[in-house]
């Protein structure tokens, strides 16, 4: 009998990378951050964290078993990874049907309702955070006191939002300023804000771990941290009286995660290195105008999803600069 | 810093298994299978017949136009028929069946070990040489040398780029070829330059052949106009295009020739063919194929007649492994997967490799996550996900404007794909397909 073989077609040969592994690469670069967060929140962050994986887990589960009655993919870690960033997007003292209600919005209309991963336009968990933000204004804006600044005795807002109430009611920059604590804090975690948002050297190491493991690029974060920076910063230029300093905006309301993590989502984000650029900038610009004029203190969240739905367009006329395009005759 | 392409570009496990194994002659076989069409082109056109007594280097089918080359017997013997057989594309076809009686040489051919420096003077006589032993490109691509060699009108060879890169992982013949015919492939190099009437050569060579490259610096100090460059290792560098950019830094423009930006590039295969041929009178009748893979007993280098089955250069390995799932005629990232183990080598075959059933299984296809890794692992700065989904639909003239014919199908999208998407074979679709579209109109 004649010894039959396998026959296709070239390459032969497959790289290490799959699906899982990045979505696992994403979870684990979270640790820090997550072990952080419940330091400075206490169990409640644990609590509204794997409610939110949970609850994700669950209704991807369901609408696959079903409703779809397609392959199960739970595991591929992706719905975990949304549970993580919506649950990160979120103040501890949040109430816990509320968390579930999001998981729902983020997994069912923000990522199954398109055909599950990979064809979702907009980032799941901000789809479930917006949601949960329009629906559940009162809880979703207030936040716990942070373990480390228990002794200032004030609790209830982030520093964007206090410093965004003092300039509308005309306080002096320099009461302001001291109001909102020093950016070294800011760094550290040292602030009110959401469970995961608040320490950007925490999430600084987990986006420096996925871009070894290049599971990211630099070109969103980079792009929307330099914008960030110098939009606000000719803003403060222009008149520092009105206008917070550019570190500050950087250090605060969740721009790092929203640069790192959130922007950064494969499926919701352009393909080509210029592409990527171009939508880095447009998220960092969206942010600073609804920061500045918008009637929301935080405007990462929404930069991010309005940029998501120029993604298409972007990939259809931002081309890969193509091999033998310019001829060099060196 | 190591010289490069800059566009994508991947680096899958090396595994040169057989990089340390000296090169060694297979015993010869009871039969030879020589196919009529092993070369970009037109098939040759036979001149023996069933019966007839050939000896080794004997012209057997000769070059049908220009776009073809001549084949000769590899062996001596009788030609039994001829006939069609399976060749390693998977297609039947027209092969000269010789079996082998002793082994008599053409006495034309000189036989001894000594290396003969002087080269001849006319360029012609060169041309004519290589064009008469048949010789082909050896990195696999198999275009006839020859066509290579005679510039266009209004075109100039500025340089000769030898290409020793052999980026293909397990492959070692190049790199063996290199270290123990060195001084062969530089008076090839030279007789190169002659034909090209060019007076610069770089050898290209990647960095994880590091005897390789000093042995032919060394070597290379008598030879001037040739230099050997260091490689940064990086697939595919060996593709024509990308070695140019590496070596020159110039681009060659879609749907133009390498000669369009000055340049030649020849593998160090062929130059050693090219020093056989002119210096030695042998026509193109052996080559060395690298036999390896992770299970077989005895990785080799091994110097085979053209026409042994494949089967042979298993058995001087040690056999085929029990687990053995996939033979791939060439390398591992653009070879072609071979249906029955006794195709036979031809001027192509760079390399046999053995994979088992762990590494030659395909996963399964998942959803594209748009994670963009095909789109920067491209070396021609195409976007593969996007041409795989208008080869997919059918979107011919999408998939021709987005250039699906620059593809080079090296192979490095659905190596890096994460979701073991089909890349390729949807690109492969797209290119053929938008190709006969752009002839039909042309036409």
């Amino acid at each position: 009998m004649k010894q039959k073989f396998i026959v296709s077609p070239s390459p032969h040969e497959k790289g290490h990378d799959s699906v899982r592994s990045i979505m696992y690469g994403v979870i684990f670069s979270l640790i820090p951050a997550f072990a952080a967060s419940i330091y400075f929140f206490g169990l409640d962050a644990l609590t509204v964290t794997l409610t939110a994986i949970f609850s994700c887990l669950v209704v991807e589960f369901v609408i696959q078993k079903f409703l779809i009655k397609g392959p199960l993919t739970i595991f591929d870690g992706s719905a975990i990874i949304t549970g993580l960033l919506l649950a990160f997007n979120l103040p501890a003292s949040i109430p816990l049907w509320m968390v579930i209600a999001g998981s729902i919005v983020a997994i069912g209309i923000g990522k199954m309702s398109f055909g599950g991963l990979g064809n979702n336009p907009f980032n799941p968990a901000l789809v479930g955070r917006v949601f949960m933000l329009i629906s559940f204004p009162v809880a979703m804006t207030t936040w716990p006191a942070n373990r480390l600044t228990l002794t200032d005795g004030y609790t209830g807002a982030t520093p964007l939002s206090i410093a965004k109430e003092a300039i509308k009611n005309g306080e002096p920059m320099n009461e302001i300023i001291n109001k909102v604590g020093t950016s070294l804090n800011h760094f550290i975690g040292n602030m009110e804000g959401c469970i995961g948002e608040v320490s950007a050297l925490f999430i600084l190491l987990g986006g420096l771990y996925m871009l070894y493991r290049g599971i990211i690029t630099w070109h969103i974060p980079v792009s929307i941290f330099l914008t960030v920076f110098i939009f606000s910063g000719t803003m403060h230029l222009i008149a520092p009286d009105r206008y917070l300093s550019p570190e500050f905006h950087l250090l605060t309301g969740g721009l790092f995660l929203g640069a790192i993590y959130m922007a950064t989502d494969m499926v919701t984000s352009p393909m080509s290195s210029v592409g990527m650029i171009i939508f880095g900038v447009g998220i960092g610009l969206l942010t600073v105008v609804i920061r500045i004029w918008g009637a929301y203190p935080e405007g990462v969240s929404f930069a991010i999803l309005i940029m998501n739905a120029f993604v298409p367009l972007i990939n259809r006329y931002i081309k890969p600069k193509r091999f033998g395009e310019e001829v060099n005759h060196g | 810093m190591l010289k490069t392409f800059k566009k994508g570009g991947v680096h899958p496990p090396e595994n040169k298994l057989s990089a340390q194994s000296t090169l060694e002659r297979l015993p010869l076989p009871e039969m030879v299978y020589i196919p009529i069409s092993q070369h970009i082109g037109s098939a040759a056109e036979p001149v023996v017949q069933k019966g007839d007594t050939v000896k080794v280097g004997t012209l057997i089918a000769k070059q049908n136009g220009l776009f073809s080359a001549n084949i000769h017997s590899s062996v001596s013997g009788t030609v039994q028929k001829i006939d069609e057989i399976i060749d390693s594309s998977g297609f039947r076809r027209k092969a000269i069946i010789i079996q082998v009686e002793g082994d008599q040489w053409e006495e034309t051919i000189d036989q001894s070990n000594t290396i003969v420096r002087d080269i001849p003077s006319d360029p012609k006589e060169i041309v004519q040489k290589i064009t008469s032993a048949g010789i082909v490109g050896l990195g696999g691509a198999t275009f006839p040398t020859h066509i290579k060699l005679s510039i266009p009108d209004g075109k100039k060879a500025e340089i000769l780029i030898i290409n020793g890169v052999e980026c293909e992982p397990y492959l070692t013949s190049d790199h063996r070829l290199m270290l123990e015919k060195g001084l062969e492939i530089l008076i090839g190099t030279q007789i190169l330059m002659k034909a090209l009437n060019v007076h610069r050569a770089s050898i290209g060579i990647e960095n994880n052949k590091k005897d390789a490259i000093k042995h032919l610096i060394e070597l290379s100090k008598d030879f001037p106009g040739i230099n050997v460059v260091a490689l940064k290792v990086k697939y595919p560098q060996g593709a024509e295009k990308q070695l140019i950019k590496a070596i020159i830094n110039r681009e060659v423009p879609s749907g133009k020739l390498p000669i369009d930006v000055g340049a030649v590039v020849q593998n160090v295969g062929t130059a050693f063919a090219v020093y056989e041929a002119v210096q030695k009178n042998k026509p193109l009748f052996e080559r060395v194929v690298t036999i390896t893979g992770k299970n077989l007993s005895k990785p080799s280098n091994l110097v085979v007649r053209i026409g042994t089955p494949i089967r042979k250069l298993i058995d001087f390995a040690g056999g085929l492994p029990d687990n053995t799932a996939k033979i791939i005629n060439g390398g591992p990232m653009m070879g072609k997967a071979v249906c029955d183990i006794d195709v036979p080598v031809t001027k192509g075959t760079s390399g046999i490799v053995i994979l088992s059933e762990k590494d030659a299984v395909r996963l399964p296809v998942q959803n594209c996550i748009r994670c963009a890794k095909c789109v920067s692992a491209c070396p021609m700065g195409l976007e593969p996900y996007l041409l795989m989904t208008f080869g997919a639909k059918q979107m011919w003239s999408e998939a021709e404007t987005n250039k699906v014919v620059d593809c080079i199908e090296c192979g490095s999208c659905s190596f890096v794909c994460p979701a073991n998407r089909p890349l390729l074979d949807y690109i492969r679709l797209g290119k053929l397909t938008v190709g006969k579209i752009i002839r039909t109109r042309k036409s």
